[in-house]
């Protein structure tokens, strides 16, 4: 499958099969007015079987949110047809109100309104940890 | 930004060795420091009952000629009226120099520093830290045994919950020498995160065990800790692992000759009033110390030099 099938706008590419609603409600692409493809269980030479997202938009993709939820997705960014860039991701070091701490004794459960701030504890177990009350929490995708 | 402290870490091994180092001279010149902080305010804090560290605090910022004002539960401030860690910080930045405080929530100190003007000590957040009394068990050791390094120091009782067990591990962690028995019931064990984000990931190898009898011979310092009633959701849980652990002579008959005993208080039953008169008993030292330690940090984030 082509990814210059569109004009203006960014493809999501490597996501692991199975995993593109998940991506699809984090990055709230429901509440967009373009055209949003979600293709499932692609032929991947390297993965076996892959998804795809193809946004018809030039939106800003939060690459902190897709770096967290698997960094081995690939970002291509297209213009006028032509994909100018594609970046790599990586587990990013912060998250902020990404995910939330389950701890019931840590104070962002209690005020809720402060900024939930994730630490990366440890890169090859995908474990962050509450940059309050230093609870672990294993990425869960 | 102002220089916070609250986790123990935030201080580098050379700065608490120059904080000791400070407070050694305040033990032996006080007189040299009774104006240091004159003119300036430190507010404590206390959403959560507290003896020993909200007293040694303003105890500490009085020797230092300074003042002090605050609150000492959260039902005499505006937490009662649902105000945020945030908004009261904010405030009270308006009308200190320095904020020592203590909050039952974990984390909220690290909330409060994002709001604060002025420079915010963690004197304990819930289950989590509490750095100055780590501050102070450092100072105490150090008097005790002579230095922070090449000992076995045993840790007894609620290590999942203890916040000062916590940062002592991690403080103790970046010494070099150091030997760790943890000696808990199965419910409070050290938690993971001490064991492999501190120990593990140093190559810090630690024994575990259940019985503080078979583990009192090699200890060169024990550190008894309280069950925590207020940390439980579960009462019937509390009560069946509150006496787990209690030390008397005749416990510490096995034990080494220069063993030094330290509690960061206030105990329940888990150190008999006999031990009190054993010269290997240091935690009435300890609260002691607790106030210079804390005199020393004031100065240091005032930024205030003798």
């Amino acid at each position: 499958m082509n990814i210059d099938s569109i004009q203006n706008g960014v493809v999501l590419d490597h996501i692991q099969a199975g995993k593109s609603m998940d991506i699809y409600r984090y990055l709230r692409l429901e509440e967009l007015d373009c055209s949003v493809a979600i293709i499932k269980n692609v032929r991947s030479a390297r993965m076996g079987k892959k998804d795809i997202i193809k946004i018809d938009s030039p939106l800003e993709v939060d690459l902190d949110v897709l770096g967290y939820i698997d960094p081995n997705i690939t970002v291509n960014i297209i213009r006028d047809g032509v994909r100018i860039e594609k970046k790599h991701l990586e587990l990013p070091q912060r998250l902020v109100n990404i995910i939330h701490c389950k701890n019931p004794r840590c104070i962002t459960v209690a005020e809720p309104q402060l900024d939930a701030i994730f630490l990366l504890n440890d890169a090859e177990k995908h474990t962050y940890r509450c940059a309050y009350c230093d609870t672990e929490k294993n990425r869960t995708f | 930004m102002p220089r916070n402290l609250i986790d123990i870490t935030d201080l580098s091994v050379a700065e608490i060795d120059e904080l000791i180092a400070t407070a050694e001279d305040i033990i032996a010149h006080p007189a040299k420091y009774q104006d240091a902080c004159a003119h300036k305010q430190l507010a404590t804090l206390f959403f959560e009952p507290s003896t020993r560290t909200r007293l040694s605090f303003e105890s500490a910022m009085l020797a230092l000629g300074g003042s002090t004002l605050g609150f000492s539960e959260a039902s005499s401030s505006s937490t009662a009226k649902g105000e945020t860690v945030g908004d009261t910080i904010h405030t009270v930045s308006c009308y200190a120099d320095i904020i020592a405080m203590r909050h039952p929530k974990e984390g909220a100190p690290f909330a409060a520093a994002q709001y604060s003007e002025v420079p915010i000590i963690n004197a304990g957040d819930g289950g989590h830290n509490h750095p100055t009394q780590t501050l102070t068990d450092l100072l105490t050791i150090h008097r005790e045994k002579g230095q922070l390094d090449d000992f076995t120091i045993g840790f007894c009782g609620d290590l999942k919950f203890g916040r000062t067990v916590h940062s002592l591990v991690t403080a103790l962690s970046r010494q070099t020498g150091i030997r760790f028995v943890f000696i808990s019931p199965e419910e409070l064990k050290m938690p993971d995160h001490i064991k492999e984000n501190v120990l593990a990931k140093r190559g810090l190898a630690y024994e575990e065990t259940a019985s503080l009898e078979d583990a009192m011979p090699a200890l060169d310092v024990l550190y008894m800790t309280r069950v925590q009633k207020e940390r439980f959701f579960n009462e019937a849980d509390y009560i069946r692992l509150k006496d787990t652990y209690v030390l008397d002579p005749e416990k510490l008959v096995p034990a080494k000759s220069d063993l030094c005993i330290l509690h960061p208080l206030p105990r329940v039953n888990e150190i008999t009033v006999a031990v009190d008169k054993d010269p290997r008993a240091c935690y009435w030292k300890q609260v002691k110390n607790g106030k210079f330690i804390r005199m020393a940090l004031i100065m240091k984030l005032l930024d205030i030099r003798v």
